[in-house]
């Protein structure tokens, strides 16, 4: 027990990736609005792309923009580039689906009026 | 490392603001500063392009896009009652935070030079991507050198995204 709480408080980054998480996917399940289930999505979304990005860390590394005058290079000196190009790639398409479903959403105001999850469904099955 | 906590706290506290606050618009300008807060975050261990991509694409374009939503549907959180919370979510959300906290363990120790992320691949970009590509910036190297066609696909993607959003938006204006 004293082990795994050792483990938690090394890995704050960790900590605040299940919470971001968690409380993100917990919106998304419980709240009506359809506007707060995407702020919901959108920190669940961000907070895998932090935890991803906290693996790139390294301890006394810098910035992975090489610099000219000190070749050959030394890996250790820079950050790990990997997680940063897949997480520019991710954050993009994320806003993209991100208007797309808003424009979803307003959509489906245009057409029933409400951006309540129940009203709308209500709405549905009236106009069924 | 004195100012990862602090900043961690405040990544915190504005997602807390984003997911609890009635008022939409509110909330979505408090995701904006939810955003720029973990642009900070991302800046301070060295990801300077994600951080730069986060405060333009998600604080300024997301909000923008939130703000464009709301300001043509209803602004006002219009939730009156409390909604019960689904069993599934009392029951499941507890165990996945159990699951996930339990295999913090065996996770790699965060800034260790020498973690398996940092010791197979990647140092083989770091070390030659300046002598192929002619780039400093190891992060455009791979991204516009190395994987042009997953960027290409990308703005496939992005393209899509874009059809559709005209699709489902035509005829607004009538």
């Amino acid at each position: 027990m004293l082990e795994l709480l050792q483990d938690w408080l090394q890995r704050p980054n960790f900590i605040v990736f299940v919470i971001l998480f968690l409380w993100g996917f917990y919106i998304m399940m419980v709240h009506p609005n359809l506007v707060k289930k995407l702020i919901g999505l959108y920190i669940l979304q961000t907070s895998v792309i932090f935890f991803l990005v906290a693996f790139s860390a390294k301890q006394g590394a810098t910035v992975p923009v090489i610099e000219t005058d000190s070749l050959p290079v030394d890996a250790l000196r820079y950050a790990n580039p990997l997680p940063h190009v897949l997480t520019v790639t991710a954050i993009v398409v994320q806003v993209a689906t991100l208007g797309v479903s808003l424009a979803l959403v307003s959509a489906a105001y245009r057409s029933f009026g409400s951006l309540d999850e129940n009203e709308l469904l209500e709405e549905v099955e009236r106009a069924a | 490392m004195i100012f990862e906590l602090p900043l961690l706290i405040l990544l915190l506290t504005t997602a807390a603001g984003a997911l609890v606050v009635k008022d939409l618009v509110s909330a979505v300008f408090i995701l904006g500063s939810y955003s720029f807060a973990l642009s900070l975050v991302w800046a301070l261990v060295g990801a300077v392009d994600v951080a730069f991509v986060e405060a333009v694409v998600g604080a300024g374009l997301g909000t923008v896009f939130f703000l464009l939503a709301l300001f043509r549907t209803g602004e006002k959180d219009t939730r009156i009652h409390r909604v019960p919370v689904p069993r599934i979510a009392l029951l499941g959300l507890p165990m996945l935070a159990l699951l996930m906290l339990y295999g913090a363990g065996d996770l790699p120790v965060f800034n260790d030079p020498q973690a398996p992320a940092a010791s197979h691949v990647s140092p083989v970009y770091l070390e030659n991507s300046l002598e192929e590509t002619k780039t400093p910036n190891v992060v455009t190297a791979i991204l516009m050198d190395y994987r042009a066609l997953d960027t290409l696909v990308e703005t496939i993607v992005i393209f899509t995204a874009g059809i559709a959003c005209a699709l489902l938006l035509r005829g607004r204006g009538k």
